[in-house]
């Protein structure tokens, strides 16, 4: 980084108590404007693609579930489906629906998750609160089918662990359409909101050609008007056999990635419900039993909430992964921080941080507290405080 | 019981702390606060400093890069100070125990007070765990 | 599929050795490890690949890098497969072409070891400052708890 004298190094991440984990990005500013942007980790590297290379095949499912607690099952989707692309094996009709229930699920929960972290770091704590409240019974679904709210230890190599019951289906309709209701007056009181609109509005702006730079995948990618989806693009479980469309925005700026969220919010209910018309009353096999894994490669992918989510996976034949390598969607998108946070306001950049809906052991890594080496000018909190005193301005300015 | 800790056990002030975690206890965590569970309503709001803190919330494995930062942080805190840990990483390291990155678990590095195991741990057994703080306050 | 891999084959040429589709829809391409800037700005710039990510890995007489790319329109995943020798891993970096492969590069001269000529920014990424030098965990023999 080139040592301007007038250049004010910020570093941001220490620990904070609404950042559900620590990242550190050190800000290069001048006067308000952000000149460069470093971006430090590690804090979150626990070594997974090392000890995967020493479980079992079996074992590693519950491995890389617990790469990520928000997207807990969109690794071991992503594993699995290596694995079978590896064998070269299909799996049975029941397990594909009831994978896409959950791959499903699992988005409508993340995404209000990251609309209410994103509520807060704009000061609104109404919709953060809102937003965590309607994530609630997504997760009692969760219990309901799998036994816990989070880490649901559902997928195995061939198909699922565990059944969604017949019984059990009429119960989690009724929940579903409650969910939708919420979701609905959610979704119509946050982008009519005039204030989100104007502290989002043109805020972080991707281009096309940043997308395609840093191979941005997800919502950040759909955002700026680049079609990638891999449930379209590379068919796997049930998404070939429901009617379900991709959603993309123009901008590419927060409030786009918002909507294309929110929207997706609605399309997965409607994933879901027919997934549910379609097991409804019928019995079936949950999975194939998978006795060897042959010598060979594999790659799957998965498109987690946060985007395509990627695994290779080289066999020799025996009963453990000889390199197995995880690429999360983080690891692609957080770096277009270097696109999108240069040129704008340092009260701007919590939003920008956020928007990209980062998730830092995923990409295994973390923040620091970075014990009062240098000077601390700001730290986190007064980067949502600076935030907040911007939304307040705007607020009355409305 | 001295003055300080009946001072303390009146309203708990948690500061949460991620050691290298998988994120999950750190949103159950986030969890307890909102509408559904609502902690504040006990007095237990979660700050942004160390030095305000009366409970040290610790998820994950504390890998070698934190631990220092972790030291750190606890001798920030206002003593007495309990800590807890949540989580089975936290706890005893859980599935990367083996890993190269290992640099925990918590009790190696700082005195734990209280530990809620589980993977991760509900809100209600989190709950449960800061009653049994107040517990042994007295 | 075949149609992919006969553009490959015609845009690549006599660089891109034993293209096959060796699982559905994957294809593994291999390629001397001179030739990968050319053979990355092929597939990444006139193919118009999405650049997924890269993985290193050790072998017993080689350490060896794929390069993914993704073709979404035809569904398939493009692999580059360079060989190094296992005295002196070394390759060419690709930030010049891929800027977001920077991290990738960084984490594999971290943790296998291999060296990125020309990289711009050659520091520690998720390993310490402090981590001991030539302890590289995601080797075979080297590795030390």
């Amino acid at each position: 980084m080139k040592n301007n004298k007038k250049t004010v190094i910020v570093p941001i991440g220490p620990y904070h108590p609404l950042l559900e984990e620590p990242e550190f990005f050190a800000l290069y500013c001048d006067g308000e404007k952000i000149v460069d942007v470093e971006w430090q980790a590690g804090y979150n590297h626990r070594g997974i693609e090392k000890l995967s290379e020493s479980k079992h095949w079996d074992q590693v499912t519950f491995l890389v579930e617990r790469i990520c607690g928000i997207c807990s099952t969109s690794h071991p989707f992503a594993y699995c489906n290596t694995i079978e692309n590896l064998i070269g094996m299909t799996i049975p009709e029941r397990a594909k629906y009831i994978r896409s229930i959950i791959g499903e699920l699992e988005r409508i929960h993340s995404h209000l998750l990251w609309m209410g972290l994103a509520g807060h770091f704009l000061g609104y704590n109404t919709v953060f609160m809102w937003a965590w409240k309607y994530r609630e019974p997504v997760l009692d679904l969760f219990e309901i089918i799998s036994g816990n709210r989070n880490h649901y230890a559902m997928f195995k190599i061939g198909g699922v662990r565990r059944n969604i019951e017949n019984e059990d289906i009429p119960k989690i309709r009724k929940m579903l359409a409650e969910i939708k209701g919420q979701l609905e007056m959610l979704i119509g009181a946050v982008l009519d909101d005039p204030v989100l609109t104007a502290r989002l509005k043109n805020v972080g702006v991707l281009t096309k050609q940043d997308i395609k730079n840093f191979g941005s995948v997800g919502p950040v990618a759909r955002a700026s008007g680049v079609d990638v989806d891999v449930r379209r693009d590379e068919p796997y479980a049930a998404y070939p056999l429901v009617e379900w469309s991709v959603i993309t925005a123009k901008n590419g700026d927060v409030l786009d990635k918002a909507v294309v969220r929110l929207s997706e919010c609605l399309e997965a209910v409607k994933i879901i419900t027919q997934c549910l018309d379609a097991i409804e009353g019928k019995a079936g096999e949950i999975g194939e039993e998978v006795r060897r894994v042959p010598e060979g490669e594999g790659i799957g992918r998965h498109e987690a909430p946060r985007g395509e989510c990627f695994h290779y996976i080289r066999s020799d034949g025996a009963n453990s992964p000889v390199r197995h390598k995880i690429r999360a969607p983080s690891y692609t998108n957080v770096p277009t921080f270097k696109a999108s946070c240069i040129g704008q306001t340092i009260s701007d950049v919590a939003i920008i941080l956020a928007g990209v809906d980062p998730c830092y052991c995923c990409t295994e890594r973390v923040a620091v507290y970075d014990a009062g080496k240098k000077k601390k000018l700001y730290d986190f909190q007064h980067l949502v405080e600076l935030s907040k005193q911007k939304t307040e301005r705007i607020r009355k300015e409305i | 019981m001295n003055l300080k800790t009946k001072a303390l056990k009146k309203s708990l002030w948690v500061y949460h702390m991620s050691g290298g975690s998988c994120n999950n206890c750190d949103i159950e965590i986030l969890d307890c606060l909102t509408p559904k569970f609502d902690l504040e309503r006990f007095g237990i709001v979660l700050v942004g400093s160390p030095r305000h803190a009366d409970v040290l919330l610790c998820t994950g494995i504390v890998n070698k890069k934190c631990v220092e930062r972790v030291k750190e942080v606890y001798e920030q805190t206002a003593k007495p100070c309990v800590v807890v840990a949540i989580g089975a990483c936290a706890c005893s390291g859980g599935m990367f125990r083996d890993s190269y990155e290992m640099g925990g678990p918590l009790n190696k590095i700082i005195p734990v007070d209280i530990y809620i195991p589980g993977c991760p741990p509900k809100p209600e057994a989190m709950i449960a765990g800061i009653v049994k703080v107040l517990e042994k306050l007295k | 599929m075949k149609d992919i891999i006969g553009r490959i084959q015609s845009k690549l040429g006599d660089r891109g050795k034993d293209i096959k589709e060796q699982t559905n829809n994957r294809v593994y391409v291999s390629v001397d490890r001179k030739n990968i800037k050319e053979c990355a700005k092929i597939l990444f710039e006139d193919m118009d690949a999405r650049y997924i990510v890269a993985s290193g890995m050790e072998n017993f007489d080689s350490f060896e890098i794929l390069y993914h790319f993704g073709f979404d329109k035809e569904s398939a995943i493009v692999s580059l497969r360079v060989y190094l020798d296992k005295d002196n891993p070394e390759i060419d970096t690709l930030t010049d072409i891929i800027p977001g492969i920077s991290y990738i590069e960084r984490e594999m001269w971290e943790l296998l070891g291999i060296n990125f000529k020309g990289h711009p920014n050659m520091k520690h990424f998720l390993l310490g400052d402090d981590w001991e030098k030539g302890n590289y965990p995601l080797r075979k023999d080297k590795y030390e708890k």
